[in-house]
C-alpha cells in the first residue's frame, strides 16, 4: 500500500461517517420533538454533509480518476463504505439520538483537534474547520444529556437504556490497521489510542454530571474498517442513492 | 485583461449575501483573494460553514458579476485555511445586522465552555438593546446563527454566533 491509497483510505473513513450521521440526522427533518430541535438537527445534518463533501472531494482528487463527491457518495455499495458503525445506528427516539451524537461527536472533536495538526495539509486545514461546527454539536448533545440523565425517571431510564444498548459500537471507533500505521508513520493520522483516553474522559465527565452509568466493556462490534457493516446501512443508502441511482446524472 | 486587481475585487465587493442581503461578501470575510493571470482571474473564497448551501449561490454570482464586466475566463479557488472566524466581521458589517434585526457576533469567537456553554456572553437585543436576554437554541434559521429571546420586548431573535 502507498501512503496517497491509505490516504484515500483514511478520507473516505472520516467523510462516510460524515456523511452517514448527516443522512441519519436528515431524517429527522420535520419530525422534531419541538421545533427548535427540528432545527437544530438538520443543521447538525448540514454540518456533516459539508464535512463530508470536503473529504469525497479530496478522496477523488487523491485517486486521479475524475471520481467527484457525488460519485463517492451515490454510486459506492454497502460494502465500499468506511463509516463507523456508531454512524448508521437508526435514529430511534429522541435519546437514542442524542446518546449516539455525542459518542460520535465526541470522537469527532478530539480527532480533528489532533488532526489540525496533520502534516497533509488539507487534512489538517479540513480538521480545523470543522472543529469549530463539531465542538456546536457535542455542546449540543452533552446538554441533552445531562438534560435527560439527571431529568425524570423515565427519561432517566430511556437514555441509560440507549447508552447500555448503543455501548457494543463504540469500540469500533477506535480500530486501526495498516492503514493507520503507515499514516501515524508519516505524521498524517493519529494514533485512535490517544484520542480513546481523551474520548473517555469527555464520557465520563459528561456521564458523572447526568447521574448515568457508563458500561462495562464487553463484547464489541467491529467490521467498518473492512467495509463491513450492521443491517441498517443497506437501507439508509437505499434511500440515500435512490434518486441518482433512478435517473442518473439528472441536473437541478 | 482590462481591469487591475483592485477594480476587480470591487466588482466583487459588492456581491450581498443571499441570505442577508444588508451584508455582502467582503464584509462577511468569504471573499479571501484575487488574482489576475494572463489567461483568466482566480477568486479565492472560503467557506463560513462546511455545508453553507449559500457557498453555491456565492459562487455563481462571482461568475455572474464578472460576465457582466467582460470577463469570460474564472477559476474559483476555495480555501479552508485559515478557517473562516466570525471575527473578521468588519465593524460596519456589525452595524448593518443589528440594523437589519440580527445581534451581530459578540467578539472573541467561541464559547469556551466546550461541553456546557458558560452562559457568561451577553448577546444584545438587536430590537430594544436589552442585555436581559436567553439562549433558546444554539441553531437557528440558517447554519451561521442561534436563536435568542428578548425577556424585556419579548421578541424572539436572531443572533449571529461566533464560529
Ligand atoms: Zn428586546
Amino acid at each position: 500500500m502507498t501512503t496517497k491509497e491509505a490516504l484515500i483510505n483514511y478520507c473516505l473513513r472520516i467523510g462516510d461517517t460524515s456523511l452517514i450521521l448527516g443522512q441519519r440526522m436528515s431524517e429527522w427533518c420535520s419530525n422534531g420533538p419541538v421545533l427548535e430541535e427540528d432545527i437544530a438537527m438538520t443543521n447538525i445534518a448540514l454540518d456533516h454533509i459539508g464535512q463530508a463533501r470536503t473529504m469525497l472531494t479530496y478522496a477523488g482528487v487523491l485517486e486521479g480518476k475524475g471520481r467527484t463527491e457525488d460519485d463517492f457518495a451515490y454510486k459506492r455499495n454497502e460494502r465500499e463504505f468506511y463509516n463507523s458503525l456508531l454512524s448508521e445506528r437508526p435514529n430511534g427516539h429522541f435519546g437514542d439520538t442524542v446518546v449516539r451524537n455525542f459518542l460520535q461527536s465526541a470522537y469527532f472533536y478530539h480527532l480533528y483537534t489532533a488532526l489540525s495538526s496533520s502534516k497533509d495539509e488539507l487534512i489538517a486545514a479540513h480538521a480545523a474547520k470543522s472543529l469549530k461546527e463539531v465542538t456546536y454539536h457535542l455542546r449540543h448533545s452533552a446538554e441533552w444529556i445531562v438534560r435527560l440523565g439527571d431529568g425524570t425517571d423515565e427519561s432517566k431510564n430511556k437514555v441509560q437504556t440507549s447508552i447500555n444498548e448503543i455501548w457494543e459500537y463504540t469500540g469500533n471507533l477506535f480500530e486501526m490497521n495498516d492503514v493507520d500505521t503507515l499514516l501515524i508513520k508519516e505524521g498524517i493520522a493519529i494514533n485512535q489510542t490517544e484520542i480513546k483516553s481523551k474520548w473517555d474522559k469527555t464520557v465520563d465527565e459528561v456521564l458523572e454530571r447526568a447521574k448515568l452509568i457508563r458500561p462495562t466493556d464487553a463484547y464489541m462490534q467491529t467490521g467498518s474498517l473492512k467495509g463491513m457493516h450492521s443491517e441498517y446501512l443497506g437501507h439508509l443508502i437505499a434511500e440515500m442513492q435512490f434518486l441518482p441511482r433512478a435517473y442518473p446524472d439528472a441536473k437541478w | 485583461m482590462n481591469y487591475t486587481k483592485e477594480q476587480i475585487w470591487k466588482f466583487l465587493a459588492e456581491i450581498p449575501d443571499p441570505e442577508i442581503p444588508v451584508i455582502t461578501i467582503e464584509e462577511l470575510g468569504v471573499l479571501r483573494d484575487v488574482e489576475i493571470q494572463p489567461e483568466k482571474v482566480i477568486v479565492t473564497i472560503t467557506p463560513t460553514y462546511t455545508g453553507c448551501p449559500a457557498m453555491k449561490l456565492f459562487e455563481d454570482e462571482i461568475i455572474l458579476a464578472l460576465k457582466n464586466k467582460g470577463i469570460e475566463n474564472v477559476e474559483l479557488k476555495m480555501v479552508y485555511s485559515p478557517a473562516w472566524t466570525t471575527d473578521w466581521m468588519t465593524e460596519k458589517a456589525r452595524e448593518k445586522l443589528t440594523q437589519y434585526g440580527i445581534a451581530p457576533p459578540v467578539k472573541g469567537t467561541q464559547d469556551k465552555g466546550v461541553l456546557f456553554s458558560s452562559g457568561s456572553k451577553v448577546v444584545k437585543c438587536p430590537r430594544c438593546n436589552s442585555e436581559n436576554t436567553t439562549l433558546k437554541s444554539q441553531f437557528g434559521s440558517t447554519a451561521c446563527k442561534a436563536l435568542y429571546r428578548c425577556n424585556d420586548c419579548l421578541e424572539p431573535f436572531d443572533y449571529f454566533k461566533c464560529i
